[in-house]
């Protein structure tokens, strides 16, 4: 086992440099010099190679690249333009709330993705299976951030139940595991776990469906298990699957919920890249980027463990 | 080779077995109305080409068709108790403990994801109602019985971790788990390679003398049926052909379906350029069975009657019939009746 994820972390590192690579280059990819962001419009030329000296862009890229992968790995990526308070504070303290958000959001989507797909594989053409296949349709399709302010406009506004915006009633932008910052999640919780759910509900009645036609199954019965004994022996097959498929979408949360973060205002990664986009703060564009695609990496190695733990299959590949 | 039940009552008797494939489409008449009948320790090999529903029949047999698109009629009626009218529940307790199967791909019909021994210690568990070690010590010992080697380590072992000849062995193993009365094998040596055949084949024939089996042995061979069966039922398109002891069904075959068989054997061909003997034309569609024989389009001997209804049994030999109208029509319907009841078909 140890071995086997030695190797695993040694087939990780090519794409995490990879990823550094990418990020790197974003910077230089954006149109226009990135330092025109910064300068006033009138700048003279003497102060603008005072400007690419102070940040190094006189020198050639590779150089560049050498150096700040250098201070990338003593953890430090550089100031933000607009707050100049240190990059990793501002993106670790973003990526722990979007890291609640979407693990909360991954977690009802998972248990009722999971719960959908296995009856709706299971009883494969019955009504169950119209019923759930139709919920986790609509889980796909309806656009989010629409089904977010429509859960804002009957649970707050019209109901005044829950709170409509924010991580907390200090306003403080940190989340605290207490019942006050437990109502500010339940709504962009649900709203995020829509997505997962669907994605999860459709991947395992594929996966029960293609499992149930298998021999072993028939097999199962002519020994003369129990229809839950046959179940359970589905399930258990279908894990691994069904646990890459959240790792992955739990991943993709982790990124992608800038719509429903910036709708809730939930101060995450995904409100923070937002903001970084539209102040043109480079540094902590390139930081959050960076930060976010390194937790894809390790969540998809994750992912890839305990598959390997879950189907003896799978081995020290 | 005792060949023929004794007088008491058979284990395993169907009547008039049919099956029907619904679903989209025309329905699929797989079984065509079998009657087979099966004494206790006796072994008959159902010998047929692909589709002629000997798999469907022993599937019928435990109902293992899935049930909305596969109709079962006639009766089937196994130690005693009539199947067709089982509960789900005493239809489980059923299947593994009076009835077992053997797959014709043990590397299929194992749980990819669960240790061989704990497979074969579910089904005791599930059956004796034991504890989990009882159910592991059972398997223990049916693993030196079908002799794997090095059976502790063996048991821990997940399916893709044996070979193929283990795996069948292991198969058989969870077969016997639960000591059943009649043994199902479903084609369990095509599969392995031809060594393995052998010792799979010699295997399955020791345990059926020491435990006195019932088995029903499906296959395409004609060499495996001739080397484990006590009597052999020849099925084509859904039905069975012809019937008796092995030896004369191999010696005298009756049927000219039967003797287009054995006239194909590729062990027949020994010199290069011999042409290998075939049966001319296809087996016929089971969607819609022609009204008379359904062999008589391919049949060289075939004549007008063949066509005018399905042929009933006529003797060849004793306890050996055919369902050809080339033997000789029954003089007496007593003495024919009797060859019925006993040799089946």
């Amino acid at each position: 086992m140890l071995a086997f994820l030695l190797h695993r972390l040694l087939y990780v590192t090519p794409v995490a440099i990879g990823v550094t690579v990418v990020c790197f280059l974003l910077v230089h990819l954006t149109p226009g010099d990135p330092l025109t962001a910064i300068l006033p419009a009138d700048a003279t030329l003497e102060l603008q190679e005072q400007m690419k000296a102070a940040y190094g862009f006189d020198k050639p890229l590779p150089v560049q690249y050498a150096l700040w992968f250098w201070k990338v790995l003593h953890g430090d990526l550089g100031h933000s333009i607009a707050t100049g308070r240190p990059v990793l504070t501002e993106v670790m303290r973003a990526v722990k709330n979007t890291l609640i958000l979407a693990t909360v959001a991954t977690a009802i989507g998972f248990t009722f993705g999971t719960l959908f797909g296995f009856v709706a594989g299971y009883f494969r053409d019955s009504w169950l299976d119209k019923l759930a296949s139709f919920v986790s349709v609509l889980g796909v399709s309806v656009p989010h951030y629409w089904l977010g302010m429509v859960l804002v406009i009957i649970f707050s506004a019209q109901l005044g139940w829950l709170p409509p915006t924010g991580a907390g009633p200090d306003g403080s932008g940190d989340w605290r595991p207490d019942a006050a910052h437990l109502r500010y999640l339940i709504l962009p919780a649900i709203t995020m776990s829509v997505i997962p759910m669907g994605v999860i509900a459709r991947t395992v009645r594929a996966l029960v469906g293609d499992i149930l036609s298998q021999d072993f199954v028939e097999a199962l019965r002519a020994k003369g298990m129990s229809e839950f004994g046959v179940f359970r022996h589905v399930v258990t097959n279908a894990a691994p699957t069904a646990l890459a498929v959240m790792g992955l979408q739990l991943g993709y949360l982790l990124g992608g919920s800038i719509l429903i973060e910036t709708v809730f205002s939930w101060p995450g990664s995904g409100f923070l890249l937002n903001a970084a986009i539209f102040q043109r703060d480079l540094p902590l564009l390139q930081g959050t980027i960076l930060v976010l695609a390194m937790f894809f990496v390790a969540l998809n190695l994750a992912v890839d463990v305990l598959q390997t733990a879950l189907d003896p299959r799978i081995k020290r590949g | 080779m005792s060949s023929l039940s004794p007088a008491g009552a058979p284990l395993v008797e169907t009547k008039n077995l049919t099956v029907d494939f619904v679903g989209t489409g025309k329905p699929v008449r797989a079984v065509a109305g079998v009657d087979l009948t099966l004494a206790p320790g006796e072994v008959v090999a159902l010998l047929g080409e692909s589709g002629s529903g000997k798999s469907v029949t022993l599937r019928a047999l435990m109902r293992l068709l899935p049930e909305k698109r596969a109709k079962i009629g006639g009766s089937i009626r196994v130690d005693g108790r009539d199947v067709t009218a089982l509960s789900r529940r005493e239809l489980s307790a059923f299947r593994g403990s009076t009835v077992a199967m053997i797959f014709q791909e043990p590397g299929l019909a194992f749980d990819p994801v669960y240790r061989v021994g704990d497979q074969i210690a579910e089904a005791v568990v599930r059956h004796e109602r034991v504890s989990r070690a009882a159910g592991r010590a059972r398997a223990l010992a049916l693993f030196e019985r079908v002799r794997i080697p090095s059976p502790e380590q063996r048991l821990d072992n997940y399916p893709h971790e044996m070979s193929g000849g283990m795996r069948q062995r292991a198969m058989i193993a969870l077969a016997l788990a639960c000591r059943p009365k009649v043994l199902l094998a479903d084609e369990p040596t095509t599969a392995l390679d031809a060594t393995v055949q052998i010792q799979i084949l010699l295997l399955l024939r020791e345990l059926q003398r020491e435990l006195g089996l019932a088995v029903i042995f499906v296959t395409h061979d004609i060499g495996v049926a001739t080397e484990v069966a006590d009597r052999i039922a020849v099925m084509y398109a859904g039905r069975i052909v012809e019937s008796g002891a092995c030896r004369d069904v191999i010696r005298a075959p009756a049927h000219p379906y039967t003797r287009g068989l054995l006239a194909s054997r590729a062990d027949h061909v020994f010199t290069k350029g011999t042409r290998l003997e075939t049966i001319p034309g296809a087996p016929p569609d089971l969607t819609a069975l022609p009204p008379g024989c359904a062999f008589a389009p391919r049949c060289a001997q075939a004549r007008p009657a063949c066509n005018a209804g399905v042929p009933e049994e006529r003797t060849a030999s004793p306890h050996h019939v055919a369902r050809c109208l080339l033997l000789p029509a029954p003089a007496e319907d007593g003495a024919c009746h009797r060859a019925d009841a006993t040799a089946a078909a």
